[in-house]
């Protein structure tokens, strides 16, 4: 199989939409941070995105099918990630989810979350019916649910709950029947009071403390009142860049991480949240278009699990921000501070990429 | 590299499509929730913004102070911080209550109890648990500020005043505003806040307040402060000057100590109250933080009682000071005549009934006329004159000079005193009046009652002919009362040589004597029970000792002061009072002899506030407001004075 693929072959317009979301993340964690004792954070974030960069370069050059080749081989590694990290893993703010490298601390979940994609992606393609048989839904079912188990175990349930979209999509994709989905969404609400039973205390707390604010007004629930706050009072202008009382007098919680949508939307107001959403629709429709322009099935799958991982975590951390879901830390991709999350995003655009170069070659 | 992707390219473009439509939805719902939040709720969460970022902080206005007649400072203030207790977050206080009890060395019990107690007041406002932190409590507060951000600490002013009680009935003292006072208040008094409870603090309360303050500051997450919007400074309270002369009080206070009783002086001409005092006071810098339960108890059941204010609200008796009435009534009326005479032979009879004079058993009086019965006091002189004038005349004139009713100085509860007449027994008991109550009533015996501020108002005011000022506290008081009774040259120039007999011509006041000074006055010794009630009790008790009166004045017309001394249980007033009254004239005299030969000095070492406040100030670096430049104003009012040109 020849491989010749050119720069101009590269996503162009994806790359600009990405640089323009990474962008308002800087200036939105200078903001943030440039009068606290974080001072400086932007800068490490520039370089985070610089590695990123560099990164997705180079997986982009590896062809996506040698990569899915070894996806059984990733599938083993994964999970010994995982429960290495369990076993020697670092605690750090309150969960074992931290393996160093080089200095820095990694989270292994999000390199995992990659690697489910690969291999969800892999099984998929290779089912040959039109429709996905119980069958085969339920092989799927088992491949997420082992790494799931033990992401959970860390414990972060948010990393864990981002594994779901992935097999939800592409099992919509693989020709999932209706029946079947309305068997799963049954049992899933049947098997709600189980999960709770399993759920620890904290998120127990995060849960009551979505359904009930009021009844919380320092613990999770004060963090989302705080964030509300902090959206509501920027009105539709905003307060304008580092003037949002919330944000610099450090009442909206890790303004700089997982609330950076808070901080953005009381410094830029309705005006910035539209630009900042509109940056992401876009950038989630335009893989979608990647997607249907893929050359085969495996690349469809792969960059539909990426836009499944991404657009999850989107939902999912700006509902939170506006109080519409409960507190999960789900970062905001590319805005929120963070090395692996950062890297995690680089890296499945790099798949993205990667389908995209190849999707004229025969 | 194995063949498992090969040819297949079916790709489900409807689903992928459909992926679309649901990432369009998606992050249409989500802007339409910030819709809701930033533009539709805006207002609410701006407003919920600025309470967060926002707090504000109030500046106590220091209340005047009071300074006496040359400058010299009665009641000052000093700083001192209060712990307040923010109770937004009812739920948070709950949580750390235990531990502020514990870190404050405060009771939870009381600290539970004041928060039941303030619970219908506004949430945002803070409510003082420690009225006088320590160092230790600063430091407890700052050092957890983080995890319990619900103290704050409030620069306030407190009271002093002159230690052992000096001048506390007329200063009276302050107190914290009760939670129904806050309530009715309209919003303008806040927990902690002070107001006057009695005296001039409460009387001039309105004058002595200033205006607080208010320092609107930012805070961060947890409490500190980093940055200021606006102060808005306070509006310290008016100073007052009274027309207390600090050097007359001193002698006044002094002559007093240990005894129960009272002394006012005041200066007829202008009814300013140079001394007054009133004995057992309590200290009213023990209610300048916050008076416990158990002493407040104490006090109040105090059988001496130090909480009564003996000037104007102590009803006794006035003992032969009374025959000043008599005598002026009987000149005026001209009954019985001016030439009346009476033979004392130590006793007179009435109604089947025996009076004695007070020189029962020592003999009698013998013939006296007008003049010597009131140099000697005798009684049966004045039981004739006053059978003779009836009851009405004795009450008209007892309350045209000014007894039976309120002298309006500028106090609060000031009391009337009693002039018994017909029209009141009948009113009271329902009954008739007995012609023997007058015999009683013309020494001064009997229903009627005066206070000390009475005895001085009337005998000035008969002494400057009739001219009766209003006494007052304060210096520069405007409309103070005025009135003119009219009185012939004849009766003030007989009663008056008759006051200046008691003193001058071997009188009951022979005794007390001042070299050079037309020292005027009139004893009096009033019985506390009957004579016979106290044989039956025995003599010698204590309990049933006179009140011993004397009100002296100089000079003998148209005096410049006027003094009257009660010492209650005293026993003989020219002896018990007497001298007392002297002793304040004397210094009052002293002192303008000085003042005329510019010698005099404003002294002043009573009490070092300034040299209290400088230590106040350097042990708490937050302190902004600076008493001791008030302090300096007076300083250098003393020095003026006391600097001769």
């Amino acid at each position: 199989m020849k491989d010749e693929t050119g720069t101009r072959d590269y996503d162009w317009w994806l790359l600009a939409i990405l640089a323009a979301i990474c962008t308002l993340g800087v200036i939105e964690i200078y903001s943030a941070t440039h009068g606290s004792a974080l001072a400086g954070m932007h800068m490490k974030q520039v370089r985070w995105l610089l590695i990123g960069f560099v990164l997705m370069f180079v997986l982009s050059r590896l062809d996506y099918h040698v990569i899915m080749d070894q996806a059984p081989w990733l599938y083993i590694a994964g999970l010994a990630a995982l429960m290495a990290v369990l076993l020697v893993g670092h605690r750090r703010f309150g969960a074992q989810r931290w393996i160093p490298i080089l200095g820095e601390f990694f989270q292994v979940s999000e390199l995992v979350k990659l690697i489910i994609i690969i291999v969800l992606a892999r099984f998929f393609s290779e089912v040959r019916t039109d429709e996905l048989s119980l069958q085969d839904l339920i092989k799927a079912g088992l491949l997420v649910g082992l790494p799931l188990a033990l992401i959970l175990k860390q414990p972060d349930l948010g990393t864990a709950l981002v594994l779901m979209p992935m097999l939800v999509v592409g099992a919509f994709l693989a020709g999932l029947q209706w029946k079947h989905a309305a068997a799963i969404v049954l049992i899933g609400v049947l098997m709600l009071p189980v999960g709770w039973h399993f759920m620890k205390p904290y998120q127990k707390e995060r849960v009551t403390s979505f359904l009930h604010p009021e009844e919380d007004a320092k613990g999770s629930g004060y963090q989302v009142l705080q964030s509300k706050i902090a959206v509501g009072s920027g009105g539709f202008w905003g307060k304008g860049f580092g003037n949002g009382s919330q944000n610099q007098l450090g009442y909206i919680p890790v303004r700089y991480s997982d609330f950076i949508m808070s901080a953005w939307a009381e410094e830029q107001g309705f005006k910035g949240v539209l630009l900042a959403l509109g940056l992401y629709m876009a950038l989630l429709l335009r893989l979608v278009q990647n997607a249907q322009r893929a050359k085969d099935r495996a690349g469809m799958f792969l960059v539909m699990g990426v836009t499944a991982a991404l657009g999850f975590h989107v939902l999912v951390n700006v509902a939170m921000v506006i109080g519409a879901m409960p507190v999960t830390g789900i970062p905001l991709p590319l805005m929120s501070y963070g090395g692996s999350a950062t890297l995690f995003v680089f890296l499945a655009i790099g798949l993205v990429m990667n389908v995209r170069l190849r999707r004229f070659v025969n | 590299v194995s063949y498992w992707f090969r040819n297949d390219n079916r790709l489900p473009q409807e689903r992928l499509a459909a992926a679309s439509y649901v990432i369009v939805g998606m992050i249409t719902l989500l802007l339409l929730g910030f819709w809701k939040l930033q533009v539709i709720d805006s207002d609410k969460y701006g407003v919920m913004a600025e309470r967060n970022r926002v707090r504000s902080i109030p500046i106590i206005a220091p209340r005047g102070r009071m300074l006496d007649r040359d400058g010299r400072v009665l009641v000052d203030n000093y700083p001192s911080f209060s712990v307040l207790l923010l109770r937004d977050d009812l739920p948070a206080v709950e949580k750390n209550l235990p531990a502020i009890a514990d870190g404050l060395g405060l009771s939870l019990d009381d600290l539970n109890e004041q928060l039941s107690n303030t619970k219908n007041l506004p949430k945002f406002q803070p409510i003082v648990i420690k009225p006088e932190a320590s160092q230790a409590d600063v430091a407890f507060i700052e050092s957890h500020r983080a995890d319990i951000p619900l103290l704050e600490m409030l620069m306030v002013h407190r009271r002093r005043y002159l230690p052992s009680g000096f001048l506390a009935h007329a200063s009276g003292y302050v107190g914290e505003v009760s939670e129904q006072q806050i309530e009715a208040s309209n919003g303008k008094l806040r927990p902690g806040d002070f107001a006057g409870k009695t005296g001039l603090e409460r009387q001039y309360n309105d004058l002595l307040v200033g205006t607080d303050g208010m320092r609107r500051v930012i805070v961060n997450s947890v409490g500190k402060e980093v940055g200021r919007l606006s102060q808005q400074e306070a509006t310290p309270g008016k100073q007052i000057q009274l027309t207390i002369d600090y050097d007359l009080q001193q002698v006044a206070e002094e002559a007093l100590a240990g005894r129960k009783g009272a002394i006012v002086a005041l200066d007829p001409r202008s009814g300013e109250v140079l001394a007054f005092v009133s004995r057992p006071a309590p200290d009213p810098n023990d209610f300048a933080v916050r008076v416990s339960k158990v002493e407040w108890q104490r006090l109040n059941e105090d059988s001496d009682r130090p909480l009564l204010n003996r000037v104007t609200q102590a009803q006794l008796a006035p003992g032969s000071v009374f025959k000043i009435v008599i005598a002026t009534a009987m000149l005026q009326e001209k009954v019985p005549a001016e030439s009346f005479t009476a033979f004392c032979p130590g006793y007179a009879t009435f109604y089947g009934r025996m009076f004695k004079c007070h020189v029962f058993g020592k003999g009698g009086h013998g013939v006296v006329d007008l003049h010597r019965a009131i140099i000697h006091s005798c009684d049966v002189f004045f039981y004739n004159a006053g059978q003779r004038m009836g009851i009405d005349r004795i009450s008209k004139y007892a309350k045209m000079l000014g007894l039976g009713s309120k002298t309006g100085i500028d106090l609060p509860s000031e009391e009337p005193g009693l002039v018994p007449s017909e029209e009141w027994v009948q009113r009271v008991y329902h009954r008739k009046w007995y012609p023997g109550e007058t015999i009683s009533v013309s020494i001064g015996q009997g229903a009627v009652t005066v206070t000390p501020l009475q005895l001085a108002y009337m005998i000035g005011g008969v002494a400057s002919g009739g001219d009766f000022k209003q006494p007052h506290l304060l210096k520069d008081a405007q409309n103070v009362g005025d009135s003119h009774v009219e009185l012939a040259e004849n009766t003030v120039e007989k009663v008056t040589q008759g006051m200046y007999g008691v003193v001058n011509e071997g009188g009951t006041g022979g005794a007390v004597k001042l070299q050079g000074i037309e020292f005027c006055g009139k004893s009096g010794t009033a019985q506390v029970i009957g004579y016979d009630a106290r044989t039956r009790f025995g003599k010698g008790e204590k309990k049933f000792k006179d009140n011993a009166w004397f009100v002296g004045y100089a000079p003998r017309r148209n005096p410049e002061i006027v003094v009257s001394v009660l010492v209650e249980e005293g026993g003989h007033g020219a002896v018990a009072s007497g001298p007392i009254a002297r002793d304040i004239i004397k210094a009052y005299y002293d002192k303008k002899t000085k003042k005329g030969q510019n010698q005099y000095n404003v002294e002043y070492q009573h009490y070092d506030f300034d040299k209290d406040n400088a230590n106040q100030v350097a042990e708490d670096p937050k302190a902004t407001q600076k008493p001791e430049e008030q302090a300096a104003v007076v300083a250098a009012n003393g020095t003026k004075k006391a600097r001769p040109e």
